[in-house]
């Protein structure tokens, strides 16, 4: 039995791997929330640590401040007709069948204090208008629905304006994060990367150690020096992989090992920036910017070639955005940024892997490829890991087309929402994709996120679906002949 | 001077100067907004896959999302079959009403004569669809509110009443054409006393005052909207990435 209030989550099966929109239910999740954040985290990352005496005015002036910034949040504030088409898109709406989950509802929560403030329909008629103040009442609706939100962008497909929920999401964190009001986990993360470099915080002694451990472990089992560099000075590549795929997805990175190994390229890993996730993208601009930094300065101090971004869904949105963030990148080798999945990719069409590859030692799988939102539908990677897992196994399976691509449905814990508090969202929102790999039957699920990685399984467990869910470079890795 | 004529002269003058405040309201508050999206930078890549890698592809990308609808395509197929045609069908009806507005008259317009009509019983019926659409559907149902039945309400009536011009108690074009060319040379004269083209006339302004500050403003947004008109060229060579879409 789950441990969780199990009441928000919809259980209807699917149909042929496709789940039909639950009918709507009033306040069915109202109640799961992220808890808050705790002053020290807060204070580290330079946020009020705890709620500004005025808050509402600082809010609305934070609005005001970001609709100049920005023309996405600008142009979806105004253009939203309200027509549904991405209401039954979000997979929060479809777990859960609350009706704040409909995307469009989600954003008419900040449209409302728009209306309000910045407009002059909302301003002299605010009732005929959908127009509604910041108070009390509104800040605890933004707080529960706006942290149910992944950012996955799964709506913007389907909006006919294109209008992108996750920046409405990002902006309305931000005018919370600037009022004082933000989640534990996310703060905390992003403190955790300021003191340790990255999101799980393992200081650097520890990173080393595991890394020497995972070097050991393969000696033992292949009988080769198969390295896991550490602040090597002067490498080639940088690689900025999750932190956890040092610690938990350990198969991971031995998959960028043997890789490399293979390959002959001197690579490295840095103690200052370990992580590629960047939490500051669920949190606000500022910390966006600070902590993408430190990849470009971790590879600077390590005067590699070239940065070389791990297995890491986010990692890869807020890496496509390091020129705009942090200046040009000419001091590296183009391409840049560069995704692993591309940088294999290219390396297995110049045949550089020709002949080193035993597809078979991965036949005890029916592998299947989930598309995490971030690299599908903002970095364009959607042939590069397919590529790789068809290289790498002979029984490849791809789930029904409504749920993969640029229309695939997110894990369910990404944008901040990995933490044990909101449970209950995490299960119904995985819902989606635990019943297209069910529909398919496949018993390993590839994906390179380490998000995804940590909520599949147990999304797997809970929804009865029996599959193993690992990395891209874990199968080839499994397949390369040493 | 009899107190009727009096009167109407006072209604005309009231008319016309309410068209004119409506027209400037329109084209100020639409240019104002759409510059206000202009100059508003965008401060990272947004574009959604599968995305255009130059220029040219973003352009023809948002052209494709203006003409057909793509997205609603793929999300609802009844929805993007009623939103096309109403949209379509109210392209059509607004090229024929250059008519009223241009000497000589565009040959499309006069083309067009044949299935004026139909075209207008089409919208009239894409607009029922919709607006039935937002009562039968509870998601739609509870997703809409004033300002959304309010904007189809609008366009119904002034359809209605077009149409009712058209087909049943005719009006007297050539003083519809004088009167609007009198507006637009700003010399204008009085308004036909027809009732349902004094209702559709007013209907319209009213519309044209609403427009840039509602919804109805998506008509101008869309070109705007940073996932769709973004090339995603992040990975050109020495090419460093400015985030101003348009």
């Amino acid at each position: 039995m789950a441990k969780f209030d199990e009441t928000p989550i919809v259980k209807e099966p699917a149909i042929n791997g496709i789940l039909k929109p639950p009918e709507i239910r009033e306040n069915a999740t109202a109640h799961v929330k992220c808890w808050p954040s705790k002053p020290k985290d807060t204070q580290a990352i330079d946020l009020p640590t705890e709620r500004v005496p005025d808050w509402q005015a600082r809010g609305v002036a934070k609005l005001g401040e970001l609709l100049e910034k920005n023309k996405a949040l600008r142009v979806f504030m105004d253009i939203c007709v309200r027509c549904g088409a991405c209401a039954d898109k979000c997979q929060f709406y479809l777990g859960t069948g609350d009706p704040h989950n409909m995307p469009v509802a989600r954003a008419e929560l900040l449209r409302a204090v728009y209306r309000r403030y910045y407009t002059p329909a909302g301003r002299w008629f605010p009732q005929a208008n959908n127009a509604a103040d910041f108070d009390e009442e509104m800040l605890a609706l933004w707080y529960t629905y706006f942290y149910q939100c992944s950012e996955c962008r799964r709506c913007s497909v389907f909006c006919p304006y294109g209008i992108d929920t996750a920046e409405i999401t990002m902006a309305a964190r931000e005018i919370m994060a600037s009022i004082g009001v933000s989640t534990k986990y996310v703060t905390e993360v992003v403190a955790k990367v300021y003191e340790h470099g990255n999101n799980l915080g393992i200081p650097p002694a520890a990173w080393k150690d595991n890394c020497e451990f995972l070097e050991e472990d393969l000696q033992e089992q292949t009988g080769l020096p198969i390295r896991f560099p550490v602040d090597d000075y002067g490498a080639e590549v940088l690689l900025v992989a999750p932190s956890a795929d040092n610690f938990a997805n350990t198969e991971t990175m031995i998959g960028y090992a043997k890789i490399f190994h293979v390959l002959g390229v001197r690579w490295t890993t840095s103690t200052y920036c370990n992580e590629g996730g960047n939490f500051g993208l669920f949190l606000n601009y500022a910390n966006l910017k600070k902590v993408n930094k430190r990849i470009v300065d971790a590879a600077r101090m390590l005067g590699v070639k070239t940065i070389i971004w791990g297995e890491c869904g986010h990692a890869w949105r807020a890496g496509i955005f390091t020129p705009t963030l942090n200046g040009p990148m000419d001091m590296f080798d183009p391409p840049y940024p560069y995704h692993i999945c591309q940088y294999v990719a290219e390396m297995l069409r110049k045949g550089a892997f020709a002949g080193k590859i035993d597809k078979s030692a991965n036949d005890q799988y029916i592998v299947t490829y989930h598309d995490p939102c971030n690299p599908a539908r903002a970095g364009q990677l959607l042939e590069e890991p397919r590529e790789i897992v068809r290289a790498a196994c002979n029984r490849f399976i791809e789930m029904p087309a409504d749920t993969i691509r640029e229309k695939t449905f997110c894990c369910g814990a990404g944008g901040g929402l990995l933490t044990d508090e909101v449970m209950p969202i995490r299960m119904a929102g995985g819902k989606p994709r635990a019943m297209a790999v069910k529909h398919v039957g496949a018993n390993f699920v590839a994906t390179p996120c380490a998000i995804c990685k940590a909520q599949l399984p147990e999304v797997m467990k809970y929804w009865d679906v029996p599959a193993e869910v690992g990395g891209v470079v874990q199968l080839l890795g499994n397949a390369l002949k040493l | 001077m009899s107190t009727s004529a009096a009167l109407w002269s006072l209604f005309s003058i009231v008319l016309i100067g309410f068209a004119y405040c409506a027209a400037l309201a329109f084209v100020l508050g639409l240019v104002w907004r759409l510059i206000g999206y202009l100059r508003t930078p965008m401060p990272w890549p947004a574009v959604v896959t599968p995305a255009p890698t130059s220029d040219a592809g973003a352009a023809v990308r948002v052209a494709g999302d203006v003409l057909f609808f793509p997205s609603l395509f793929r999300a609802d197929k009844a929805l993007w079959a009623g939103a096309w045609i109403f949209h379509v069908a109210l392209f059509l009806i607004l090229t024929r009403h250059l008519r009223y507005f241009t000497y000589p008259v565009p040959a499309v317009a006069v083309a067009l004569s044949p299935v004026a009509l139909w075209v207008g019983y089409v919208f009239g019926m894409a607009g029922l669809f919709l607006f039935w659409r937002r009562l039968a559907l509870p998601r739609a149902l509870y997703l809409s509110g004033i300002p959304d039945y309010f904007a189809l309400v609008l366009l119904g009536l002034i359809a209605g009443t077009g149409i009712a011009m058209k087909y049943w108690a005719h009006v007297y074009l050539v003083d519809v054409k004088a009167f609007t060319l009198g507006l637009m040379t700003l010399r204008p004269v009085a308004p036909p006393s027809h009732p349902l083209f004094l209702v559709h006339f007013v209907l319209v302004a009213l519309l044209m005052l609403y427009f840039p500050f509602s919804k109805l403003l998506h008509a101008g947004g869309i070109f705007f909207s940073p996932t769709r008109n973004q090339p995603y060229e992040i990975q050109k060579r020495g090419k460093r990435y400015v985030g101003n879409g348009y």
